[in-house]
């Protein structure tokens, strides 16, 4: 595997921001229980000011939204799945001022694309709150082709697209929210180690 | 560290307002001087007796300007001699010393807004800012607040200069900055900076913190001169020399005076860049820097030797 990589993000966690005016938690899966412990670290007055985007369709959905509306918050928006989500976060991010505060939690893919939403409306991403809760399967970008392949959970993977057996780096980029995967076996066509499940 | 000195000749001196006087710097010997982005500060080595003074100046013409650069100097209410100098023997011809420019106040070219609060002398670094985000065609507004009429530079031309996007304060006149309205509901993406006197500074970073701003958005330059104390020695462990340092004295300022070529940047406890491994000390460490969190400095084994001293008998640096 590839030595420690600066460009690989980490996620300390959701901590309260005790400051802000309002709160904005965009989660999905298993991220609501990274919420439900962010609410034994606060008050019910931080869930009277927060708004929640909640996508059902990360991984291992289990009735969450009902556990999320017991917080109170302001608004819980339920979502089917990634694009609504970040739809409506586009929606929410055009209006909202500098006291609001913008949390992330569930996979890595999914806060990528958080995380590229918050950029594109100037947020800093050092700005989001982040927490990693359930699979650490991963999005892939081919450098060949280009071609985005996604819930990626073995190394090498062969690329969606064009095929080519590609190794993930940690290799990270932000603006893609996305891996760098760059084809294995050049030298040797056919040389590629089996697939291992690393990223489950 | 000395390198990167530029010999320049005092073109214009200019009183702007009371105790502020203007400088312009052309090159000697090149036909023009180093590019440098708004906010950039440059250090004037200014002689006085038998020492250096090098003390930071942000620079205030055109980064689109390299012909010259511009400085405005206040008199320092208790100068260490290098405000005092310009103020009384500097005169138009006068050849001086001053280094490449160095930015540690940029403008965040991401942000969408930009917020500016000067305060006194603070203006300077916001004049080559503001030539910079017209240039770029970034909104904008400035705050500015001073004393006076009399004692404020540059109000009546920035007014002219860029209209609306411009609000003068006087304190004289029960002017205050609107800073809760200023901060309240600005749009995603605004950054704001400040520079003026450390209470404005502090009350900039509590306002908006209290706004609910995350830090990121926040940007202040915050230069302070070395302040006096008591002498005390300086040991060098690798060198094995010994250095006095003198009650005006900084450590940097002894070390260079005794032919050591130290490492520095901005001379004013914001860069980070003279942070100094301590090895041993007999006596209390005064962190006067904005560098170190509280963490290292009750820590006590890093000190930036720019603006910190010792309150006793021996210091032994890794040096």
């Amino acid at each position: 595997m590839a030595a420690a990589m600066l460009s690989r993000p980490v996620y300390p966690g959701l901590v309260p921001d005790m400051h802000a005016k309002h709160n904005l938690i965009v989660t999905e899966g298993e991220g609501a229980e990274a919420v439900l412990d962010l609410a034994t670290k606060t008050s019910a007055e931080f869930f009277a000011r927060t708004t929640i985007l909640y996508c059902t369709a990360g991984s291992a959905a289990k009735d969450h939204e009902t556990a999320l509306a017991k917080l109170n918050p302001k608004h819980l928006w339920v979502l089917p799945s990634l694009p609504t989500v970040m739809f409506r976060l586009k929606g929410v991010l055009a209006t909202a001022d500098m006291g609001t505060r913008l949390y992330a939690a569930g996979t890595e893919p999914f806060i990528g694309s958080v995380i590229q939403e918050a950029l594109a409306a100037g947020i800093d991403f050092k700005s989001v709150v982040t927490e990693h809760r359930g699979s650490a399967k991963r999005r892939v970008q081919c450098v060949h082709c280009k071609g985005m392949t996604e819930n990626v959970t073995t190394n090498p993977v062969a690329c969606s697209h064009c095929g080519i057996n590609l190794f993930v780096r940690d290799h990270y980029s932000r603006r893609l929210g996305a891996f760098q995967g760059v084809i294995i076996d050049a030298e040797e066509p056919g040389s590629a180690p089996p697939p291992e499940e690393i990223y489950r | 560290m000395t390198t990167n000195q530029i010999r320049v000749r005092v073109a214009e001196v200019e009183t702007v307002a009371a105790q502020i006087r203007r400088l312009k710097l052309v090159p000697i010997g090149m036909s023009g001087l180093p590019d440098f982005s708004g906010g950039a500060h440059t250090i004037l080595s200014i002689p006085d007796g038998e020492r250096t003074l090098r003390n930071p100046y942000s620079l205030m013409s055109s980064p689109y300007d390299t012909s010259s650069y511009e400085v405005s100097v206040l008199k320092a209410a208790e100068s260490r001699g290098g405000s005092a100098f310009i103020h009384d023997k500097i005169r138009e011809g006068l050849p001086i010393t001053i280094s490449a420019p160095v930015n540690l106040f940029p403008v965040d070219r991401r942000a969408r807004r930009h917020i500016l609060i000067a305060g006194g002398i603070g203006i300077t670094p916001f004049m080559s800012i503001m030539r910079q985000l017209e240039h770029d065609d970034v909104p904008f507004e400035l705050h500015y607040g001073m004393r006076s009429q009399e004692r404020g530079a540059y109000w009546r031309q920035l007014r002219e200069t860029y209209g609306h996007r411009v609000h003068i304060y006087f304190e004289d006149q029960g002017q205050t900055i609107p800073l809760k309205t200023l901060l309240d509901g600005q749009p995603l993406g605004t950054h704001v900076y400040v520079c003026g006197p450390s209470t404005m500074i502090d009350w900039v970073l509590n306002g908006a913190r209290d706004a609910g701003w995350p830090a990121e958005n926040v940007h202040y330059e915050r230069f302070s001169a070395p302040p006096p104390g008591t002498s005390f020695t300086v040991e060098l462990a690798r060198s094995g020399k010994t250095v006095p340092v003198g009650p005006h004295q900084s450590m940097l300022e002894a070390l260079e005076a005794a032919g050591i070529d130290a490492p520095y940047l901005c001379r004013g406890g914001a860069c980070g860049q003279c942070e100094t491994r301590i090895v041993s000390c007999a006596g209390a460490i005064q962190h006067n820097d904005h560098y170190l969190s509280d963490a290292e400095k009750a820590a006590g084994d890093k000190i930036m030797i720019c603006v910190s001293r010792v309150d006793g008998s021996t210091v032994t640096l890794d040096l």
